[in-house]
């Protein structure tokens, strides 16, 4: 009992401080200035977060994939919100070990790693490559039509 | 270092000192009359080296720690005023930055040397896998430091390395939360990987008194590798060891003081000069070069967590050395088999370092794997192997007979 009650504030320390996880609290972001096919970047709590304004062709090429052939499967209905598809919201770290893709590029038309050569669509799932799995969302809700609430 | 040490003070204050603290007893016995073996070389000068490496990274450290703030607003910035502002800055950074690269050089021919003559077969087994530790530590002390600066690599490099605890199942991304202190990367990891940077060198210094420690108990191994029998196989610490390690240490000072006064960038990489940015990867991320044969292992291997468990399995597996080899001959020298192997081994290592810096594509990933496969096959079938098949080359006598006298014929003796 002596030794945990003394090892655990010892260890907890080095868990998120108050200001760290104040500075996480949730953010909005504007969505009207984004033009159609244009990517942005924001910061939450430290992570580059990708919105992309899909234009209907990737939409398109994202829906047609064959969900059999993903190292992840995953639809990219799942990976919208409703009635939002033009509207993705990833965070944009490679689930490989971390760096951050380049937009628009890879043979995906999506999104590529340059540390070790991921390849994710443009649904923002992994097609090739080291990585384990699909770009994560982070948890978003739309306020309005134009305007999103990230975290 | 057993029993009392041999040394009678003269003078009345040192007879006084040694009644109550024998300190000078215990450097006499152990680095002045310490029996030495006649026939070391000078690879077995690299522990002093080592030493002294130690010495001069904790003391250029601290004094740079007299200027730096380890802030993630201000680090970079401290260290170009090291560097521009500071009396002597720029040769205290570049002492300390091309210290740590010559430290590395030298205990990875520590090592090699201790794997050629099987300086880590019984009874010196404990003093490897000290050995291991101390490599260990010195590998965390590197990757610590050189977040420091906080430039890009820095950034991207503490970002890369603390990921691999996210490839553990189910509590991995807790882990890596605890790392950092936050959600990414930032401010509180900056300054916790300062702290630790700061504690380890002492817990290395700490580590290398048991390692010199176990080294007197069992004694020094030698280029023949049989155990010395009698007096006429060893020689008085000082002053052969004590001179002999002081040039080589002075002829190792002036490679180190090539690279710090002409060439102090070039082991670094460029992009440390641009401070961090997080939204902004740079497209080569490479550790530095002494980390370069974990990393080509590491991408070589396709799945995360297998990758990371590989490249920590291919520095353990050094501690289980002494085990995996099976034969009972110590040195190379002796066993004409097992040399071809060790040099092939090195000729491994050298070219996963190569291919460390590579991009990880293409031909270099299958080279990659082809030498990881080696790597572990070397020590895991191989040694093993070799020791039960080999056909090894007579023993000499003692160590005096193998210099003095190195092809006795019978009845021949020694006239010395």
């Amino acid at each position: 009992m002596g030794v945990a009650s003394t090892l655990i504030p010892l260890i907890a320390q080095m868990n998120p401080d108050a200001s760290t996880i104040a500075a996480g609290a949730p953010i909005e972001v504007d969505l009207s200035p984004v033009a159609e096919g244009q990517v942005i970047k924001v910061f939450w709590r430290g992570k580059p977060i990708f919105i992309n304004h899909r234009t209907k062709k990737e939409i398109d090429e994202a829906a047609k994939v064959d969900l059999a052939s993903l190292p992840d499967p995953q639809p990219d209905s799942a990976r919208v919100k409703p009635g939002k598809a033009q509207w993705q919201v990833l965070v944009g770290i490679c689930t490989h070990l971390g760096c951050i893709p380049i937009a628009h590029s890879g043979e995906y038309d999506g999104y590529f790693c340059p540390c070790h050569g991921s390849q994710y669509d443009t649904s923002g799932r992994i097609r090739r490559g080291p990585a384990p799995a699909n770009l994560p969302l982070p948890p978003y809700e739309f306020l309005t039509d134009t305007k999103i609430r990230i975290g | 270092m057993s029993g009392h040490s041999t040394y009678q003070p003269q003078n009345a204050f040192m007879k006084w000192m040694e009644r109550r603290l024998p300190i000078a007893g215990l450097v006499y016995s152990s680095f002045v009359v310490y029996p030495t073996p006649r026939n070391l070389n000078y690879w077995w000068t690299f522990g002093a080296i080592l030493s002294f490496m130690l010495a001069i990274q904790i003391v250029t450290g601290i004094i740079l720690v007299m200027h730096y703030t380890p802030h993630a607003d201000m680090a970079f910035n401290s260290v170009e005023h090291i560097m521009r502002d500071v009396n002597y800055g720029w040769l205290l950074r570049y002492l300390h930055s091309n210290g740590a690269s010559m430290f590395f050089v030298a205990v990875y021919i520590h090592m090699f040397r201790g794997m050629y003559y099987g300086s880590y077969k019984e009874p010196r087994e404990v003093l490897w896998i000290l050995g291991v530790i101390l490599y260990l530590l010195m590998m965390a002390t590197g990757f610590l430091g050189y977040t420091l600066p906080w430039g890009q690599m820095s950034f991207w490099g503490a970002t890369v390395i603390t990921n691999f605890f996210s490839a553990i199942p189910g509590v991995g991304e807790t882990v890596v939360t605890w790392l950092w202190g936050g959600f990414a990367v930032g401010n509180p990891t900056l300054q916790r990987f300062f702290s630790l940077h700061y504690l380890l060198p002492f817990v290395i210094a700490g580590v290398v008194v048991l390692h010199v420690w176990a080294l007197h108990v069992v004694g020094q191994n030698n280029p023949a590798g049989i155990e010395p029998k009698t007096d006429k196989d060893v020689v008085a610490f000082t002053p052969y060891a004590t001179i002999k390690d002081g040039f080589v240490v002075v002829c190792f000072m002036m490679v180190y003081a090539w690279f710090v006064f002409y060439v102090p960038n070039y082991l670094g990489h460029a992009d440390n000069y641009i401070p961090a940015n997080p939204a902004v990867t740079p497209a080569h991320i490479v550790p530095e070069w002494y980390y370069l044969p974990f990393y080509a292992i590491l991408r070589a291997i396709p799945n995360k967590l297998l990758g990371v468990l590989a490249m920590f399995g291919s520095i353990a597996i050094l501690a289980f050395l002494p085990w995996l080899d099976t034969s009972r001959v110590r040195s190379a020298r002796y066993r004409p088999l097992f040399k071809q192997f060790f040099w092939i081994f090195v000729a491994v290592c050298l070219g996963l370092g190569w291919l460390g810096a590579k991009p990880a594509e293409g031909g270099y990933v299958i080279a990659a794997r082809i030498l990881t496969f080696y790597y572990f096959a070397h020590f895991i079938i191989i040694l093993p192997v070799l020791g039960w098949i080999e056909k090894t080359k007579p023993l000499p006598n003692s160590i005096a007979e193998s210099i003095l006298n190195p092809h006795p014929t019978s009845g021949g003796t020694v006239t010395r």
